[in-house]
């Protein structure tokens, strides 16, 4: 099957077949190893990516479905070679350790400021729940989140 | 991670191109919604369809609408817009309260309203919720539409009503006056499949001196063996009856009395059954409240 | 930022520094084992046994053999003709690579298919034809030794039941007689279920046999890279100096990552068969049902005291399940490990524990999940038992531990059972862990909410760990010492290279390390690159587990900074035209006494050892320094940890409101990074004692063998934890660090359990097995307790 996409700002038109996973498509195919899987029953969310806006478990999702449509992986987090503020607040605070569910994380929580610049930390527990990470007790990916969202308020208001 | 067998895939462009499809498939066939139950089940090879026909086109089949005193769901709809959705919340906070312990909120950012009620798994939420708030299921096949109330459109454990040409494409749920409704779950961890979870929808009448009796309820049972989802006897009961502790207490017994629990990894059945009587009777509890413009 | 002061006079390299690994994973560009695709690599996937017990009939691959993909296909007769069917396991028993008689365990390796890609090599493990005739499986570890029951190892000459071993510690007539002189005798029969570390990223290889050079390169998710090393040239017969095992990135190990498991050895046997890389990845349910699982430990305690709270002696007696094959990681002289530190942190004259081991049909393992060699079940035990103690004493259990907490006055203490503990000051740990919860505030609390029928927990662990294995005459794996290396080099230009023989699985060693030999030198934590996981670059070690990081090779490179230091003393010396001893280390250089700004720092003189200047004795043209540190003792870190639980007793749910965790690890070199230990450990517990098993069926089937079923605990379920500690250095630690990575794990489980027991005591709870469901809790407060180990219908 012929597939269209976008990942990351790039095109790619690929030849696949339906059954590849889309997380198997952009690791084998397109080499964006950033991108992780973890389980078998879309249950650990280490391979969050964007589907369009909206962040997907891309275990889940068939390559195929994307057709003409965008993803955004960790790779394509950064601008410009600048990191996210989201990234700077993981670095800051420790927010991860063997960095295996940290895209995923960090995907999640772009997408969580995006729709809300305030959030509490209830918000932020709630928006990761889906993922599990076994390293970090999730205490400091969460202070990581406030952290960045700190910062962009901050960044805003100067 | 498990991978799927081979598998062909379709690209439906309207519910006609669907349903032509289907036809044309036959039980080979399997409709791909946000894949979420379905995919899964691929992964394990638990289902092998042969050919995937990918609906995720048919945009409009996502919409939360009102229509007169019918609130309108289109099955694309996907469970994180059901949430998200202050006029389903307005109406039936239940549906809030159910989404709100669905999976987790990037499986429920894909995963559809259609395709769970499809899935039709034994433990699935919003199946003991449609149950309770008495919607009805609208149906599209070669022949036209038909319609088949929600508490009757479960046949067992992964199987529906809907035939192999058929396609779900919307839930209407009644509005009426003076309702209230609520959910409750108990699972072993956050996002998890239930123990047991009961959902109720109620409907009050002014009894006089500031009390009220219970016109109608709806109770939706999930994960325990209730026929069709519903606690129909515990139902009946309600009816007519004063909304008062003595006659919540005896709702939860027979809702009790009347499900079939089966011990499993979740929980023995005992436990489970033991549950029913505890939700039925917080779940009416808390829908009653809600009906009578209290908080909760 | 570094500190200037540090805390408690620690030295300006340590503090809070971010770490150096960070900047790859931020990015997505860390390389774990799954980035890596070799040209022409090929992909493994092994075919696994549905029945946990069957003799093995057929095995026919002809049709998976002639699938267009597939490379090859390996069955246990195709390595039973290279004499590979069977390997060493850790315990000096064997485990079956690929079947050939018997399969003893559901999930068992029969076969392995070698494709030109992932997909197809899952579709042709259906194409083979495996013929079974099952056998009655063993699966309940209380009938292993009944007459009668099904026999696993059959395969051992001589083995006519299941038995493993019989092991016993401490004192039987001391214990006794403290029994008898008791006024009060406690007791709990307790299971700690069968659990597994399920690290995040699952276990897997690149095999790479070069035809040419003969050399075998190996990208692994390997604890211990050099152990493999030798273990593979054992097994296979490829000379140790041509194995080069490279350990990437871990995407986490707890322990999971140190056995050898079926499909490495199938890749390598691979590569060699077609000349090409081969790629194993497991997915999530082979690592949950064929991986090292943790725990499995059945436990009947008691603990003898005299009526007014003096513990007076604690026995024991452990049936401890091993699966089919003994496959425990530990040293080899203790079976069950350490598992007789039971005695915990009490002061008390007599103790005594049995342990028996057996098989059953289920995987093997044991020994992993943070457990520090069962000590994680010895200190369940000792600390549930302490409170059912309380409850029968009607004491409070803060008062009881503090009563029996073992004194500082008395270090170094030997308890009953022969463990030196080198440092502690247990009650200042204790009081502190106290005052953070506001103890007298949440009894009063807890006292109000009974009143309106609300049930809240309160309950304590105190714990002592022992890790940083081990001293070179007493713990060997094998007949492999202990002992950890770190190789140091200063180039010219003054940067620094350790090379060290553990390995991170996240822990942070790339940052704490450079930190410790920064400190050392005088030097900036980013001149020092930490270089570790590739055996041919780094010196041998048995790797990392136990918490032995810090410990050991953290010592190791501490004795070989300080080489370093000596030396660059001597090369200083004649720099500065002074006699050595009139040299002193002081602010990062070596200084003249007296004079101390006539001075040269390690870069300067790093620079002059490679010049052409006159060297003195000792020193050969440069500062370049190695160690291998063979510990005196283990280290004992320790810790009070207060778990706050709000039960609801009319569904059994149970939510855990407020963790209170002090812990004592000695000297801290990176203050941020221990305290991410502690908060993983922390989640642990909560998810050890409220959701996480590995089940089975009568028939075998294992029911824990996804993350539907095998359930970990996500954000909501862990509360923000509160944080506290206390600094004992450990005497004989060249830095006074002890080690901090399983802590946690260790000492919070029994304060879940403890607080959730607590909350029922209205009910006459007076104990719950764990995982607590809210099944098992509303089953426990019924009278009716649910067995977890089990699933019978």
């Amino acid at each position: 099957m012929k597939l269209t996409l976008t990942v990351n700002g790039t095109e790619y038109a690929r030849t696949i077949e339906p059954r590849l996973l889309l997380i198997h498509f952009l690791r084998d195919e397109l080499g964006l190893t950033g991108s992780h899987w973890g389980c078998d029953t879309s249950n650990c969310g280490a391979c969050v990516v964007w589907l369009d806006e909206t962040p997907v478990k891309s275990c889940t999702v068939l390559a195929v479905m994307t057709d003409g449509r965008r993803v955004t992986t960790v790779e394509g987090l950064a601008r410009g070679g600048v990191l996210d503020p989201v990234q700077d607040g993981f670095a800051a605070c420790h927010g991860l350790q063997c960095g295996f569910c940290t895209p995923g994380m960090m995907m999640t929580a772009r997408w969580l400021l995006d729709r809300t610049p305030d959030p509490t930390e209830a918000q932020v527990r709630e928006a990761i729940s889906g993922q599990i990470c076994r390293c970090t007790g999730y205490e400091n990916i969460v202070r990581s989140v406030l952290w960045a969202a700190r910062r962009e308020r901050d960044d805003e208001d100067a | 991670m498990q991978v799927p067998a081979q598998v062909e895939y379709e690209k439906a462009t309207s519910v006609q191109h669907a349903l032509a499809m289907l036809a044309r498939y036959g039980p080979a066939a399997k409709v791909l919604a946000g894949g979420h139950s379905l995919i899964p089940m691929m992964k394990l090879r638990l289902a092998q369809p042969e050919v995937l026909i990918d609906i995720n086109g048919l945009t409009d089949l996502c919409y939360i609408t009102r229509s007169g005193d019918q609130l309108r769901i289109g099955t694309l709809t996907r469970h994180a817009q059901l949430l998200d959705s202050g006029l389903a919340g307005e109406h039936f906070a239940i549906m809030h309260d159910a989404e709100r312990v669905i999976a987790d909120p990037i499986v429920r950012n894909w995963g559809t309203v259609g395709g769970s009620l499809c899935q039709a798994d034994p433990s699935e939420d919003l199946s003991a919720a449609f149950a309770a708030m008495k919607g009805t299921m609208v149906i599209h096949g070669p022949g036209g539409s038909r319609e088949v109330s929600a508490r009757e459109f479960h046949t067992g454990p992964y199987e529906t009503v809907v035939g192999p040409s058929e396609l779900l494409t919307e839930i209407r749920l009644p509005i009426r006056p003076g309702g209230g409704s609520a959910y409750l779950k108990v699972a072993r961890r956050t996002g998890d499949w239930p123990v047991g979870a009961a959902g109720a929808a109620v409907w009050l009448a002014d009894a006089g001196g500031g009390t009220h009796k219970i016109a109608d309820a709806g109770i939706g049972l999930t994960a325990v063996g209730a026929t069709h989802f519903v606690a129909a006897e515990a139902e009946e009961f309600l009816r007519g009856r004063p909304a008062d502790e003595q006659t919540l207490a005896r709702a939860g017994e027979i809702a009790a009395e009347h499900c079939r629990p089966v011990t499993d990894q979740r929980g023995p059945a005992d436990y489970k059954r033991h549950l029913v009587q505890e939700l039925t009777v917080r779940v009416l509890r808390a829908a009653i409240s809600r009906a009578r413009g209290l908080a909760t | 930022m570094p500190d200037g002061a540090g805390h408690d006079g620690a030295p300006a390299a340590y503090g809070s520094l971010p770490r150096k690994e960070d900047a790859r994973f931020l990015r997505g560009q860390g390389t774990f084992v799954d980035d890596i695709s070799l040209p022409g690599m090929l992909h493994g996937a092994v075919l696994r046994s549905p029945l946990a017990h069957a003799r093995i009939v057929s095995v026919d691959a002809t049709a998976a053999s002639a699938h267009p993909k597939v490379k090859a296909v390996l069955t246990g007769a195709d390595l039973a003709e290279r004499g590979l069917a069977w390997m060493p396991t850790i315990s000096g028993d064997v485990q079956a690579v690929l079947a050939t008689d018997k399969v003893r365990f559901q999930g068992q390796e029969i076969a392995f298919v070698v494709a030109t890609d992932r997909y197809a090599a899952r579709d042709a493990l259906e194409l083979i034809a495996v013929d079974y005739e099952p056998l009655p499986p063993l699966i309940d570890a209380r009938t292993a030794l009944d007459p009668g029951a099904p026999l696993v190892r059959d395969d051992l000459p001589g083995v006519a039941g299941n038995r493993i071993f019989d092991w016993a510690a401490g004192d039987k007539a001391a214990a006794d007689a403290a029994f008898a002189a008791a006024d009060v005798v406690a007791s709990c029969d307790m299971v700690y279920p069968r659990s597994h570390p399920a690290p995040l990223e699952t276990c897997g290889i690149v095999a790479d046999m070069d035809p040419v050079t003969g050399k075998l390169t190996l990208w692994s998710t390997s604890q211990a890279p050099h152990a493999h090393r030798t273990m593979y040239a054992m097994v296979t017969g490829v000379p140790e100096h041509k194995i080069r095992i490279i350990s990437p990135d871990l995407g986490g190990g707890f322990g999971a990552k140190v056995p050898l498991y079926p499909g490495y050895l199938c890749s390598i046997v691979a590569s060699m068969l077609t000349g090409q890389p081969v790629k194993w990845m497991e997915d999530r349910s082979e690592n949950l049902m064929s991986t090292t699982f943790a725990r499995d430990y059945h436990m009947h305690g008691e603990i003898a005291a005299t009526a007014d709270g003096t513990i007076l002696g604690l026995r024991a007696r452990v049936l401890a399940d091993h699966g089919a094959f003994n496959a425990t990681a530990q040293p080899t002289k203790f079976p069950a490990g350490f598992f007789h530190i039971f005695t915990g942190s009490y002061d008390m004259r007599a103790a005594y524990c049995e342990v028996t081991g057996v098989y059953t049909n289920k995987a093997p393992g044991g020994v992993a999940y943070s457990c520090s060699f069962r000590v994680t079940e010895a200190v369940y035990l000792v600390e549930r038992l302490t409170d059912v103690l309380a409850r029968d004493l009607g004491m409070d259990p803060a008062e009881l531990r503090m009563r029996n907490l073992l004194r500082p006055e008395q270090f170094p203490y030997t308890c009953a059972t022969g463990w030196e503990y080198d440092s502690g000051d247990y009650p200042r740990a204790l009081r502190l862990a106290l005052d953070m919860a506001g103890y007298d505030g949440l009894r009063h609390e807890q006292a109000e909410r009974r009143a309106r029928g609300e049930y809240m927990g309160i309950g304590l662990s105190f714990f002592t760990e022992g890790v940083g294995a081990g001293p070179r005459g007493l713990m060997d794996i094998l007949g492999l010492a202990m002992a950890d290396g770190a190789e140091l080099r200063v180039h010219p230009t003054g940067k620094a290279v350790l090379g060290i023989s553990v390995q991170t699985q996240g822990q942070g060693h790339e940052t704490t390390f450079a930190q410790i030999v920064a400190h050392e030198l005088g030097l900036s934590p980013d001149d020092v690159e930490v270089v570790h996981g590739d055996t041919d670059r780094t010196p041998f070690g048995l790797g990392t587990y136990g918490s032995r990081s810090t410990p050991v090779s953290g010592a190791a490179a501490v004795v070989a900074a300080r080489k370093v230091r000596e030396r660059a003393r001597l090369v200083a010396a004649v720099m500065l035209e002074v006699a050595p001893d009139d040299l002193e280390w002081l602010d990062g250089k070596w200084r003249v006494r007296g004079d101390p700004d006539q001075a040269r720092g390690i870069a300067e003189i790093a620079l002059a050892a490679h010049s052409s200047i006159d060297l003195p004795d000792g020193v050969e043209g440069h500062l370049d320094a190695s160690a291998v540190y063979n510990p005196p003792n283990l280290t004992f870190p320790f810790g009070a940890y207060i778990c706050v639980t709000d039960v609801d007793p009319g569904t059994g749910e149970v939510k855990v409101r407020r963790f209170i965790a002090v812990d004592d690890c000695g000297v801290r070199i990176n203050p941020m990074i221990v305290e991410g230990q502690v908060h993983r450990g922390l989640a642990d517990g909560i998810g050890i004692a409220l959701m996480q098993a590995i089940v089975f069926d009568e028939d075998g089937n294992c029911l824990g063998g996804s993350f539907m079923d095998y359930l970990l605990p996500t954000s909501l379920e862990c509360p923000s934890p509160e944080l506290g500690q206390t600094v004992t250095p450990s005497p004989h630690h060249p830095i006074g660090a002890k080690g901090i990575g399983e802590s946690a794990t260790v000492g919070s489980p029994a304060a879940v359990v403890n607080s959730v027991v607590d909350a029922l005591a209205p009910f006459g709870v007076v104990h719950v097995d764990m995982p607590m469901t809210p099944a098992a809790v509303w089953r426990a407060i019924q009278g009716r307790p649910i067995r977890p180990d089990l699933a019978l219908s």
